[in-house]
């Protein structure tokens, strides 16, 4: 079986070097730095190394003595490592203030193996739900409250800063900010079970006045039809675990679909979305992601899964 | 010099004697220690030397069966979704390869080290408790085998070697693949400590005499750092595998929020140990390789007191630095400021190790044999691993690296350089001394540099893969992220690190010879009494130590040793000996006598290692039947323990006379009772933080405790026990009669008195209405009040016990080490039951 990956994930550059946004833009700093030190440190041992085993012997008898262990061993690093933890202290104080009020949240929920993606109001009251998707707008912090519904999972944007884990019985924080509009991959970066491998996340990033349409939009009902796969989609169960307003289907278990059709990615960020994708996830979504809750929809005729899968894409 | 027991140390100078040894002397030392002839004494033998080699190969097996764990998976990484492994299968193999290898292979490794190569090293004929350690060996060996073989069945665990709840819960691992996993930790939490015991009370009290502590070899102080360690950290493994057992078999909700519960307790108890786990692992490698570097550089350690200093250090820090492996949780950042300030500090030792290491080479002239190229090619990818250490300690890089394949390149070069390249070099170093032939020379080669270019192959790309946004744990990973050119990389020095390791089987196979008559013996010149000349009685006379390096320094050693002109030149009364000596300043004290094989601790390990595994397939009376059938096996094994001697004094050489029995903090039985308290106390400790911990995530949970009244019954019922408990090492030496009895009697009602307690303090918390699976309170009272109990329980077969030796007349007033280290147990037992009453009764709160 092949898989075609959604174009947004691309791993070049390193996303951890190639940072978008204030909360990752000091931690690439800081990963230089280190590597700087690292190779020096290095380089200086394998300096000391050589001369104690191929140096000649007047060299050799300067790092022969007790003193090379109590500067190169002792005094040395204490001096290097004080002023990395003063760096290290500084940007993590700065990188992972408290959030603050009137910043705007999004509730995110780990489940095995997706998100629920709440939007909330200004009084943390949910206004519209979402999946795999966090959409913010560029330029400005949000706050991510983190939860989880079964075991321990751990959200990570490279591109946009470090991992924060999502603990049972917990709730946890994570301030994101992207500088520009763009789309930013990330995942679950806390095993957690069956396929975690495939439990990937985006993040989108639309300018203000983008955002601010999006989030009309999506708090819209889905715009009902008679297609001939809305048919398909009730008679097959599917509203027993899917939401899609609107209509009766009213599940809770599974993400909502009311606008499925406008996500990047499918299957939690490890297909992009079309029509072919939509039905080949439909038939076979246990070959794509086994283990994953969704049965695979294999009794469904090629005909039924097309105006299925057109249905769900009609859902912008 | 002060003496530290009396002894008169200008006696050493008496040494090496001069007058002829007596006829028949030597014949009788190796027929007392004279080799196994039959398969069954193969199975039953003890000795150190052949104990020591059994289970050295046993740790090699499971790192081989581990490291195909780990081509299978690089092979499945190999490429992008492929379907080489399920997803379950690969699951199960990467937990599986994480658990053997940090439990089955690099703790039992380094402790295998040391049961083999301490005695000799320190001048002892045998490790002081044998059998133990051969009970230690056969209860892993058939476990660890047990549980590996888990996969062969799709049963093996599969929820990462942390293993954090709920995932590993009973709602999200519902099958016995979990319980596989701990009862597989049961078995290394049971040999570890067991080896422990016997390495602290090892080169605490049977150190050659004049080996005093700045005398004593760096290797021995690693291995006594790494049992202390043993004994601090793998309770809190103790007890949080209880606690999720408790959780999944019963319900006892100590990791689920539902009831109070929470995940990040099992990540504190988890850490607490695993953390320190790795300096476990890494301390008795690093001792090795302090030792190797100066022999194979002919030169003392440089800054031998920092070595060993740093070490301490080490152990120190180590058990500051759990939560660096939760900086993404969400904890306070004053904690997050300090675990990584800990972090970082711990690196400063190893930093004083390497720079010893390269100073003795500059000292010396480094010989580039096999141990020698193990030696540098291990310090210098340890080097890196560290560095990348320091990097993770930066709370922010670590929000990025953390549980990214970053890490894995990580711990690996910090594992891999820090423990098997040096373990390499020890099997190449000291194989000599238990082989008739060395390894090859040639062969050794090739399997450093292949090895060595395969580690860096494999593991150089993890850190670009990691920072290229790749997790760790994961079955398969999407193509067109740039991920399939490293991996592969990866895969290609898997393969050759394989390679390495396979040419190395091939030469074990081809050269290994063990147990003969002959070995090949000092090829290396070591400096250490482990070359002295040996046979399974270890050295024919045990010499006086005056230096560090004493095969160097003292000259003619190894003939006058070899000659019997030191101490217990023979073997008196046809007995298996060794001297024990002070903990300081190593002087004799008395001749230890060292019990002959027998097969009851074979039967206890195979009924122990019985009893585990048929409660994880859930054949609860078959389990209870094999649990029975091993703690007889135990007792019989203790009955002979204690035994009379038909002499009170040996003659160990010059005309010194030491005696044949010691009881109370002399005797090594005591040391090791106060050790296995230690151990008990440290789990009870950990459980009363979690009880803490809980209730200070859900005070609202609590209830009101038991009544007062019920309160003063039952610590009033353990203070007379108590009293009872320390009373009887007391009567039994009143110049009476009836001490014997009267002693007997009191340990009798000190067992009552513990059990009463725990009955009248359990009722009284069943009566309040509160049960074990309710609530958080409940699953930690009832979590704290089982584990005292099980110690009252244990008592009371110790009062049985002990009435049993009276009737059939195996307690004397003259032995009166059974009545001390019973009362010791029984007033620990009680004491700690006191403790956890007014813990559980008057905090938060008494509810007056």
């Amino acid at each position: 079986m092949t898989i075609e990956t959604p174009a947004v994930l691309s791993g070049w550059p390193p996303p951890v070097l190639d940072p978008a946004g204030p909360f990752a833009g000091p931690v690439a700093t800081v990963a230089w730095v280190l590597f700087v030190m690292g190779a020096v440190v290095l380089t200086l041992v394998l300096i000391a190394l050589g001369v104690a085993l191929f140096g000649p012997p007047r060299w050799k008898r300067r790092v022969a003595g007790e003193k090379l262990v109590w500067i190169g061993g002792l005094a040395f690093p204490v001096v290097v490592l004080t002023g990395l933890l003063i760096y290290g202290l500084s940007v993590t104080a700065r990188v992972a203030d408290a959030p603050r009020p009137g910043e705007m949240r999004v509730r995110v929920t780990g489940e095995m193996w997706w998100w629920r993606v709440a939007y909330l109001d200004d009084q943390g009251r949910e206004i519209v739900q979402d999946a795999n998707e966090v959409h913010i707008p560029a330029g400005r912090p949000v706050v991510l409250e983190l939860e989880s519904a079964d075991v321990i999972h751990s959200v990570w944007i490279p591109r946009l800063g470090g991992k924060t884990d999502m603990i049972p019985g917990r709730r946890n924080f994570m301030r994101l900010q992207a500088d520009a509009a763009g789309v930013y991959a990330g995942q679950c970066a806390e095993y957690c079970g069956g396929p975690h491998a495939l439990m990937g996340l985006v993040v989108v990033a639309h300018s203000p006045a983008d955002f601010a349409a999006w989030r009309l939009k999506q708090a819209a009902p889905a715009a009902v039809s008679g297609v001939p796969g809305a048919a398909v989609f009730t008679a097959s169960g599917c509203g027993a675990c899917h939401t899609i307003r609107g209509t009766e289907a009213n599940g809770l278990a599974g993400p909502d679909l009311t606008h499925v059709g406008s996500r990047q990615t499918l299957g939690a960020g490890i297909l992009p979305n079309n029509q072919g994708t939509m039905a080949g996830w439909i038939a076979d979504s246990q070959g794509i992601k086994p283990g994953n809750r969704m049965p695979s929809y294999s009794v469904l005729s090629g005909q039924e899964l097309r105006d299925v899968a057109a249905y769900l894409e009609s859902l912008k | 010099m002060t003496s530290e027991t009396g002894f008169d140390v200008d006696k050493y100078d008496r040494f090496p004697t001069t007058e002829p040894r007596p006829a028949g002397e030597l014949e009788q030392l190796e027929q007392a220690w004279c080799g196994p002839r039959t398969p069954w004494e193969w199975i039953t033998a003890t000795n150190n030397n052949i104990i020591g080699v059994y289970y050295v190969g046993a740790a090699m097996l499971f790192f081989v069966l581990a490291g195909v764990l780990a081509l299978l998976m690089r092979t499945q990484l190999a490429l992008p979704m492929t379907g080489f492994l399920a997803q379950d299968t690969y699951n199960q193999i990467f937990t599986m390869h994480g658990t053997v290898m940090m439990f089955l292979f690099a703790v039992p490794a380094v402790e295998a080290l040391g049961v083999l190569l301490l005695p000799q090293m320190l001048g002892a004929r045998d490790l002081p408790f044998p059998r133990l350690g051969a009970y230690a060996f056969w209860a892993y060996l058939i476990g660890g085998l047990a549980f590996f073989c888990s996969l062969f069945f799709g049963l093996a665990p599969d929820g990462g070697w942390f293993m954090y709840p709920p995932l590993t819960s009973m709602t999200y691992s519902p099958g016995i693949n979990a319980d596989f996993w701990l009862l597989g930790i049961g078995f290394i939490e049971i040999s570890a400590i067991a080896g422990a015991i016997e390495i602290i009370v090892g080169v605490l009290k049977t150190r050659a005499p004049g080996m005093t502590l700045d005398k004593l070899p760096v290797f021995a102080w690693a291995m006594l750092i790494f049992a202390c360690m043993i004994i601090i950290a793998f309770p809190s493994i103790i007890l949080a595998t209880l606690l999720l057992e408790l959780e999944r078999a019963l319900g006892w909700p100590f990791f689920d929020p539902l009831k109070g519960g929470d995940p990040m307790l099992w990540q504190h108890l988890f850490w607490f140990f695993g953390h320190p786990e790795v300096y476990i692992i890494f301390l008795p490698a690093a001792g090795a390789m302090s030792t190797i570097i100066p022999a194979m550089a002919r030169t003392p350690l440089v800054g031998h007191p920092l070595v060993v200093m740093a070490m301490l250090a080490t152990g120190f820090i180590s058990f500051g630095v759990w939560a660096h492996h939760m900086f993404t949780t969400g904890m306070p950042q004053i904690s997050i400021n300090y675990f990584s300030a800990a972090s970082m500090a711990v690196s400063v030792p190893a930093g004083v190790q390497v720079f010893a290491w390269i100073a003795t080479m500059a000292a010396g002239r480094m010989r580039f044999s096999t141990p020698g190229l193990f030696a540098v090619g291990g310090m210098v990818i340890f080097v890196m691993g560290g560095l990348t250490g320091v990097m993770v300690a930066m709370v922010p890089f670590d929000w990025q690296a953390h549980d990214s394949y970053f890490i894995v390149a990580h711990l690996h070069y910090v594992l891999i350089g820090g423990m098997v390249f040096p373990l390499f070099a020890a099997i190449y170093y000291w194989l000599p001394m238990s082989s008739a032939r060395p390894l090859s020379e040639s062969w050794g080669k090739w399997i450093f540099w292949l090895m060595f270019a395969g580690h860096n192959l494999a593991f150089m790309p993890m850190h670009l893969t990691g920072l290229m946004g790749m997790p760790r744990r994961v079955y398969t990973y999407l193509p067109g992220r740039g991920w399939d050119l490293p991996n592969f990389i990866s895969t290609i020095g898997a393969f050759m690190f394989g390679l390495a390791v396979l040419l190395w089987v091939i030469d074990m196979i081809r050269n290994f010879r063990p147990f003969g008559p002959r070995e090949a013996g000092n090829i290396h010149d070591g400096p250490g009494l482990e070359w002295l000349p040996s046979g399974f009685y270890s050295v024919r006379s045990i010499p006086v130590v005056k230096s560090l390096y004493p095969l160097w320094d003292q000259k003619g050693l190894a003939e006058d040793v070899a000659a019997g002109r030191y101490f217990l030149p023979g073997a008196a009364r046809g007995e298996r000996q060794t001297l024990v000596t002070s903990p300081l300043n190593a002087e004799p004290q008395y001749v230890l006598r060292i019990p002959r094989p027998s097969g009851w601790h074979l039967f206890g390990a195979v009924f122990t290692a019985g009893f585990f595994l048929i409660l994880t397939i859930q054949a609860y009376a078959a389990a209870v039947v094999s649990g029975v059938l091993a703690i007889y096996c135990i007792m019989r094994w203790c009955w002979f323990l204690d035994a009379p001697h038909t002499r009170k004094t040996t003659e160990i050489g010059a005309g010194i006379r030491v005696p044949n029995y010691v009881s109370g903090p002399s005797s090594h039985g005591w040391w090791a009772m106060v050790i296995v308290l230690i151990v008990g106390g440290m789990v009870c400790l950990l459980a009363g933080f979690s009880y803490v911990f809980l209730w200070s995530r859900r005070p609202d949970l609590w209830q009101a405790p038991p009544p007062i009244s019920s309160l003063l019954v039952s610590v009033g019922l353990l203070a007379v026990a108590g009293l009872c408990a320390l009373a009887a090492p007391r009567a039994v030496r009143v110049a009476r009669d009836g001490a014997v009895s009267a002693a007997t009697g009191l340990l009798v009602l000190a067992s009552a008195g513990v059990i009463a307690a725990s009955i009248v303090e359990g009722r009284a918390w069943w009566t309040t209405g509160l049960q074990p699976d309710f609530s958080s309170q409940g699953a930690s009272v009832y979590a704290l009040l089982s584990w005292a109990g099980t110690f009252a329980a244990i008592g009371g077969l110790m009062g049985l016990y002990v009435v049993l030796r009276r009737l059939f007349g195996r307690l004397a007033a003259e032995r009166p080490s059974t009545v001390d280290l019973i009362g010791l147990f029984l007033a620990f037992t009680a004491a700690q039951s006191i403790g956890v009453i007014l813990l559980v009764r008057l905090f938060p709160g008494s509810g007056l």
